[in-house]
């Protein structure tokens, strides 16, 4: 028995794991297609996706764009960064403006939680999230998990360590989500203002230090972005480094480093760690194309019943 | 010589046979079915159940139904003047009406401002003509309730206003706080303070807690009100100033309020049904209905709530029914006004959250939500002969869906919107007249009622 795929991708939380192990297999019948001279399936011809981003984004929009024309769909995509659109009401008018092209899916970016939830609300679209406010960024999630069971085989028991400014980050929140549901171990470890109060109800540990960091077989390394200082979270990106850099001196060779992209070289990773075989990070951004591909597949012909049914 | 503080439209006053309705009025010592004769807007006669004469041409059969004194609530947003898109003096006090209120507080955070006895005169003017249950008013403390300087405090005080608040903002400074409540001595008025410090809220939207940690959004935590609270309890009794706690929403509130009492400050509380019912698990739906300020809290924190209004560290229920337009909540949670509306459905929620589980004594809510007006020292409704006829009839058997024949408030942003409860407003009669009657309650010609 295949697992029911939902009509959104909204969060991790749509999915149990039989569903992100499903959207991982499809995915890899992709990444063989990635490799293929002519990288292209006709799964989606004739069928329209509409990227609308409202938040500046370069991983996130490309490989999403990428992954419908891959999938031979036609794309539109909407950029629109800026106080004056960026209201709900014009959100909802945008949406239902778009949906009158009958388009089979819209894929949204926006700055604020519950976004993509809404934009479901008001079109007959398929909806995938690509990060809404600080919330979630479910197929950021869904790649990781494939890049990590790519070179693990499995998430089952491993311990993963997500480092850095927890509270900022929707990937923070969905890949806690997505490992813990893939049986792996997650503890976040940052300074103390850049980890929310009670986040262990997410059903992870947490802890303020490095000093136990060694027993991760994975550390997942966020973002630390400059605004951070001036808000008087970090009294300095010196001392940042100098407390939660993930360096060689931290690290065993064994460990496995990823981080979401774009990279502060030599804030939160040492330029050589970014650069070393242990690193990840271009696996991520490979893995990508493949796992967004898979999600617009299984959403919008894995199921074709529920997607007509809506 | 009086102030008139309390203001609506005039008219003949109601002539009305309520019979055999079961009255609950704890402060008159009624606890059992009665007939009540109201004359002429005066509560006439009570007597036995069929007891009393059919004089009146309107004879209402209410057996099995509840009569209570009618509710005040010192806590509304009408909106008026400058935001009569969301709520009206018309709408909003039919709302109050529909929810068996005979008399609200509204506050001053209009735009203008009612920071003048002009904005106030005109206020007064406007609810002589347009209110259907008589509404107070609130001044601001402060000036455009910038906190910068205080308002001809004892002119509000001269064209009407019941007190003084800068509500939907802390008075941030307690320097201001002290000046304002040692003026009260020359002008009197109560002080009411919505307890925040925006330090600790910063970009809050929601109670900081594992709600606000899943869903990424920035959480105002408890200690920006308690801290607040606890502040200004202090500067309360050293000034020996009469001051209110508006909308309590957190335990540890709840404690700054009780020490404060204990130590002789003479504050008084409220807190409202959507905190003494609903907690921030709600707010994972994302829906902006949720979205309130303070925000709804975790469980223990409404268990407290529900305990202070059981003991009386807090003193009454207030709605601060807070209407906003369809197209203001229609948007992602962080960028929804922050309100709920909340006369319709007040009695409603507390009577099938709390009294129906057994958790608080229905004599008590009716207690706790006539209690408001006393505060700011109006008089308290009562069933009693020769008292004016403020009351409302209930069918607590009535079960409804929330929202489902619209609301008489202009905005439908209510916190309970689609949910199931039981106790339907049936009537109300406010200042003696009949302010809303649901149309399916049938009267009974006078003269049929002769041969029984």
């Amino acid at each position: 028995m295949r697992p029911t795929m939902p009509r959104h991708l909204i969060s991790i939380d749509d999915l149990d794991r039989a569903g992100i192990e499903r959207i991982l297999d499809r995915a890899e019948s992709f990444a063989e297609v990635s490799g293929r001279e002519i990288k292209k399936v006709p799964a989606l011809r004739g069928r329209t996706v509409v990227n609308l981003f409202y938040e500046a984004s370069t991983r996130t929009s490309s490989s999403f764009e990428l992954a419908a024309k891959r999938l031979s769909a036609d794309v539109v995509s909407i950029r629109s960064v800026g106080s004056s659109v960026d209201k709900g009401e014009s959100l909802k008018d945008t949406v239902q403006t778009l949906s009158a092209y009958d388009p089979a899916a819209i894929v949204i970016r926006s700055p604020h939680a519950g976004a993509a939830q809404m934009v479901a609300g008001w079109t007959p679209a398929a909806v995938v999230n690509a990060g809404d406010g600080k919330h979630e960024h479910p197929t950021q999630a869904l790649l990781d998990v494939f890049t990590l069971r790519r070179r693990l085989g499995a998430l089952d028991d491993a311990n993963i360590w997500i480092v850095g400014d927890v509270l900022h980050s929707r990937v923070a929140r969905s890949n806690i989500l997505a490992f813990t549901r893939m049986g792996a171990h997650v503890t976040v470890c940052g300074p103390p203002t850049l980890i929310p109060r009670e986040i262990e109800a997410l059903g992870c540990q947490s802890t303020p230090t490095l000093d136990n960091v060694k027993e991760a077989d994975v550390v997942y390394v966020l973002r630390m972005q400059h605004e951070r200082m001036r808000e008087s979270f970090v009294p300095s990106l010196r001392e940042y480094a100098a407390r939660y850099q993930i360096n060689s001196s931290r690290l065993n060779p064994r460990q496995l480093v990823m981080h979401p992209g774009p990279v502060n070289r030599g804030v939160e990773l040492s330029a050589a760690t970014i650069d070393s075989a242990q690193a990840l990070i271009g696996d991520q951004v490979k893995a990508g194309v493949a796992v967004r591909m898979a999600v617009l597949y299984e959403l919008l012909v894995g199921t074709p019943t529920l997607a007509v049914a809506a | 010589m009086t102030t008139e503080r309390l203001f609506h439209q005039s008219g003949p006053g109601a002539d009305l046979l309520i019979r055999g309705a079961y009255v609950l009025d704890p402060r008159s010592d009624l606890d059992e079915p009665h007939d009540v004769l109201i004359r002429n807007g005066q509560i006439a006669e009570l007597g036995a159940p069929e007891s009393l004469p059919a004089e009146a041409a309107d004879t209402l059969d209410a057996a099995g139904k509840h009569l209570f004194p009618g509710f005040v609530d010192p806590h509304v947003h009408l909106r008026t003047p400058g935001q009569e898109y969301k709520e009206d003096l018309r709408t909003g006090t039919a709302a109050a009406a529909a929810g068996g209120f005979t008399a609200v507080i509204a506050m001053p955070n209009t735009s203008p401002t009612v920071d003048s006895a002009a904005v106030l005169g005109s206020l007064v003017d406007l609810a002589r003509r347009e209110a259907s249950v008589p509404v107070g008013f609130l001044a601001s403390i402060t000036s455009g309730l910038a906190g910068g300087e205080l308002t001809e405090m004892a002119d509000l005080r001269d064209a009407g206003a019941l007190g003084f608040t800068d509500d939907g903002k802390p008075v941030v400074s307690a320097g201001m706080l002290r000046k304002a409540l040692q003026y009260q001595r020359l002008c009197g008025g109560v002080v009411a303070l919505h307890e925040e410090d925006p330090e600790l809220s910063g970009d809050g939207v929601m109670h900081e807690g594992a709600v606000s940690a899943r869903l990424g959004m920035a959480g105002i935590p408890s200690i920006s009100e308690s801290t607040m609270v606890a502040r200004d309890g202090a500067v309360a009794r050293h000034e020996d100033a009469r001051v209110h706690f508006q909308h309590l929403s957190c335990v540890e509130s709840v404690e700054a309020l009780s020490a404060a009492k204990q130590a002789g400050a003479r504050v008084s509380g409220e807190a409202c049904p959507h905190h003494l019912t609903l907690t921030d698990e709600f707010v994972r739906t994302l829906d902006s209905r949720f979205k309130m300020n303070p925000p709804l809290r975790t469980e223990s924190d409404r268990r407290a709530l529900i305990e202070a209004l059981r003991s009386g560290v807090i003193d009454c229920v207030a709605t601060d029914h807070a209407p906003h337009a369809r197209h203001e909540k229609e948007v992602p949670f962080e960028q929804a006004p922050m309100g709920t509306t909340g006369l319709e459905t007040a009695f409603p929620a507390l009577f099938t959250e709390l009294v129906m589980p057994g958790e608080l004594e229905l004599s008590l809510i009716v207690e706790r939500m006539t209690a408001g007006g006393a505060l700011y020292g109006l008089p308290i409704p009562r069933i009693a002969v020769g008292e004016p006829a403020n009351l409302c009839l209930i069918d607590l058997d009535a079960r409804f869906e929330v929202g489902e024949d619209g609301y008489a408030s202009r905005s439908a942003n209510c916190c309970f919107h689609g949910r199931t409860l039981h106790g339907r407003v049936l009537l109300t009669v406010a200042a003696g007249r009949i302010a809303h009657r649901r149309p399916m309650l049938v009267s009974r010609a006078a003269a049929s009622t002769g041969g029984n």
